[in-house]
């Protein structure tokens, strides 16, 4: 009997230490902590965004430090050397993999269990922020690949505006006839001095043709595939008949987005985020998903994923704000409202997104696109000296068979490196 | 009179030192030790910051370059892999000869074009000042600044460099100065430099030739030799600790070259303008390796020691 009660004794007390303790961590998730987050100038305005709402609703003040896009990885490597992170940072969703590796966000596994809309968060993003079965970070920001038309075009080179092309073919019939337009009129445009832009615009139109560029555990290229020699081939054509304006050969990225603001390029692959930039500059935009040479669609899923930085003394306060960007309340009243793509798939359709028939587009894309996976992925693939640019300079104006069969030699060994 | 402001310190106590009664040898120990003390707390505070902010890091650096040094977590031996790995890098490779064809033209055209400003601008006259300054004057705007501007300058779609050429009728439609071919990118790059150190390295020198004696042009004058033979036999010859100075200066900066090539041209085309320094970059930052880099960057001093050693012996061998 008494040891009965001295059981049920310490069960009593265990129990109310254990609510206890809960209490208090759900008290210090909000407890007017201020957090650090950082993140690359181009997603420097969602970041703020989250921000302000989160600040004013919340005891904790989160404070948003953007970095030149070029100049953050390196940012971040020096900041985690000298082992002081901020409490928060965001990455290139591409980047995730290399950044989970390396351990440099905390690791969100049995965090990320609890989260109600867990199984609702864009899949590929989430894929992206695990290493070794344990997940590092969650979807920050989306942004996909699209093609976007020139209407105004459109309508002068005798195409109907409403009818966006459905091959990739067509697309380039589409470049072509507007091109005949003459004087400054380009047909299309893009970066082809910049590996992440090629890999951002053209990889869409190989997965569309069921084609891969690397594999499933991004440690085997697959660059020398028909698919993607299909795709080369269709934009190098068009770049030697003229119909790609002749900047499209330097094009690193700065510069990509004031070509497509002048208004003198009739169609291109472009992230749908700019959009709206876009149309600011006075241009009537159409949207369409980018398709395989004969048809399918498919997209890029970039953007940034966001995690926990691994020295933060504030994982509980970061976390609650990390929980709370996949919320109704800010994927709605932030992102959607912003015109942004949310990053919850059951959000794609929502009260701002009905308005504009282009953003229902773009938002049901996340679902039929990719986000590629690899340790390995800058160094390989965005870097200016990776192999797999490389590859793009010879397979669109050099030597394309070479180049092509080269590539995937040198990007696999680049891939595997430990 | 340049003998006496040139004297060492010693050799001007000597002699009332030598006139007065030799003093007991403890007293001259402890003389010779307490100035040994002073002369040593004068060095110290360099000391520590040599010490502190060279010797440290290039230990710690030595000591990355036997490890394999992740970001965060514990570093693990793994010599020589960092040092085996260079020499299979086909980038590394291709970086090395690039970063010497780059040193040997910018150490020559730099040291041309600067020599003649110093010449054109050594002696006072009216105005000179004016062309003084305006020759350092882009020493004035950061490197990195000074790249980006470039980047702008020549740039087809904002840049006003283009447009000119094509008024004058040199070009003609598109042209991409900084990443169209690899001769016109490294041309750019080069072009930025000159504009950039050529009046400051023209200050150097410029002191180099205001340091000659007058009376030595003026005998020289006498002598009735031309003004090729008094640069030939006395510029020249008087001048080589400040060139020696300024070739050290400039093949050091042109090895560790970095930002021009990583703003301007950003490697390309084609990898064709990737230094050094930009490969050790991409080791770091990219692939997040740091003993990798740390290896490459060992290697990169190594080489920088035996060339600025051997300089150095050719040129004071010379000059004696």
């Amino acid at each position: 009997m008494k040891t009965r009660v001295v059981s049920a004794l310490t069960a009593g007390v265990l129990v109310l230490a254990t609510t206890a303790c809960g209490d208090e961590g759900t008290q210090a998730a909000d407890d007017g902590a201020v957090l650090t987050l950082w993140t690359r100038a181009a997603t420097e305005s969602v970041s703020k965004a989250y921000a302000d709402a989160y600040n004013a609703t919340h005891s904790n003040k989160v404070e948003v430090t953007a970095y030149p896009n070029e100049e953050y990885p390196a940012k971040l490597a020096s900041a985690a050397g000298a082992k002081s992170l901020p409490d928060l940072f965001a990455a290139d969703v591409v980047f995730a993999p290399q950044y989970a590796s390396q351990g440099l966000w905390a690791d969100v596994t049995d965090r990320l269990a609890t989260l109600p809309v867990k199984d609702k968060v864009a899949p590929s993003h989430l894929k992206a922020g695990t290493w070794e079965d344990r997940n590092y970070a969650l979807p920050h920001t989306i942004d996909l690949s699209v093609l976007l038309y020139n209407k105004d075009l459109y309508t002068k080179a005798g195409l109907d505006p409403e009818k966006p092309p459905s091959t990739l073919r067509e697309f380039a019939d589409h470049a072509r006839k507007i091109d005949r337009l003459g004087g400054d009129v380009n047909g299309t445009y893009f970066g082809g001095n910049c590996g992440g832009c090629v890999e951002f615009t053209l990889w869409p139109s190989v997965w569309a043709a069921d084609g891969d560029v690397i594999d499933a555990d991004g440690e085997q290229a697959k660059v020398d595939s028909p698919e993607m020699a299909d795709v080369f081939a269709l934009y190098r054509a068009l770049y030697e008949e003229g119909v790609a304006a002749p900047a499209s050969k330097d094009e690193a990225g700065p510069t990509w987005l004031g070509a497509l603001q002048s208004g003198n390029v009739g169609i291109a692959p472009a992230p749908s985020v700019w959009l709206d930039a876009l149309e600011q500059k006075g241009l009537k935009l159409g949207v369409a998903p980018i398709s395989g040479l004969t048809g399918g669609e498919s997209t890029f899923v970039g953007g940034d994923a966001l995690g926990i930085g691994a020295t933060t003394e504030k994982t509980e306060q970061a976390w609650d704000f990390l929980a709370w960007t996949t919320s109704d309340e800010a994927q709605v009243e932030v992102v959607a409202k912003n015109k942004g793509v949310p990053t919850r798939t059951d959000l794609a359709a929502n009260k701002y997104s009905s308005a504009d028939p282009r953003t229902v587009l773009i938002n049901g894309l996340v679902a039929k696109g990719r986000t590629p996976y690899a340790r390995n992925f800058n160094v390989s693939f965005n870097d200016p000296q990776s192999p797999w640019l490389q590859t793009v300079r010879g397979a669109l104006f050099g030597d394309a068979g070479k180049a092509l069969a080269d590539g995937n030699t040198a990007i696999t060994k680049s891939l595997q490196q430990g | 009179m340049s003998t006496t402001t040139t004297s060492p310190p010693s050799a001007r106590t000597g002699p009332p030192r030598r006139e007065t009664a030799p003093p007991p040898a403890r007293n001259g120990r402890r003389l010779r030790r307490l100035r040994a003390l002073v002369g040593a707390a004068y060095a110290a505070p360099t000391a520590v910051m040599v010490a502190l902010f060279f010797l440290v890091p290039l230990g710690l650096v030595v000591w990355m370059s036997f490890n394999r040094w992740p970001l965060l977590g514990k570093p693990s031996f793994n010599a020589p892999a960092n040092y085996s790995g260079i020499a299979e890098d086909e980038l590394l490779r291709s970086a090395a000869w690039f970063t010497v064809k780059y040193t040997v033209i910018i150490t020559v055209l730099l040291f041309v074009v600067a020599f003649g400003l110093a010449l054109l601008v050594q002696h006072r006259r009216p105005g000179v000042g004016f062309f003084r300054t305006a020759f350092f004057l882009p020493m004035a705007v950061g490197f990195a600044s000074a790249s980006l501007l470039f980047l702008g300058l020549l740039s087809d779609e904002i840049g006003p460099v283009t447009d000119l050429l094509a008024k004058i009728g040199l070009v003609d439609g598109y042209v991409s100065w900084t990443s169209g071919s690899p001769d016109s990118a490294l041309a750019s790059a080069v072009l930025l430099v000159l504009w950039r150190f050529a009046g400051f390295t023209m200050l150097i020198l410029l002191t180099g030739l205001h340091a000659i004696p007058p009376d030595v042009y003026e005998a020289a004058r006498v002598d009735g030799a031309n003004r090729w033979q008094t640069f030939h036999r006395i510029t020249l010859p008087l001048m080589r600790p400040t060139i020696a100075l300024v070739l050290t200066l400039m093949t050091t900066g042109s090895l560790l070259a970095f930002d021009q090539f990583w703003i301007l041209t950003r490697g390309g085309p084609d990898n064709s303008t990737t230094s050094l320094v930009m490969v050790i970059y991409r080791e770091a930052f990219i692939r997040l390796d740091l003993g990798s880099a740390a290896g490459i960057s060992v290697v990169l001093l190594a080489v920088l020691v035996v060339f600025n050693a051997i300089q150095f012996r050719v040129l004071r061998r010379r000059s004696s």
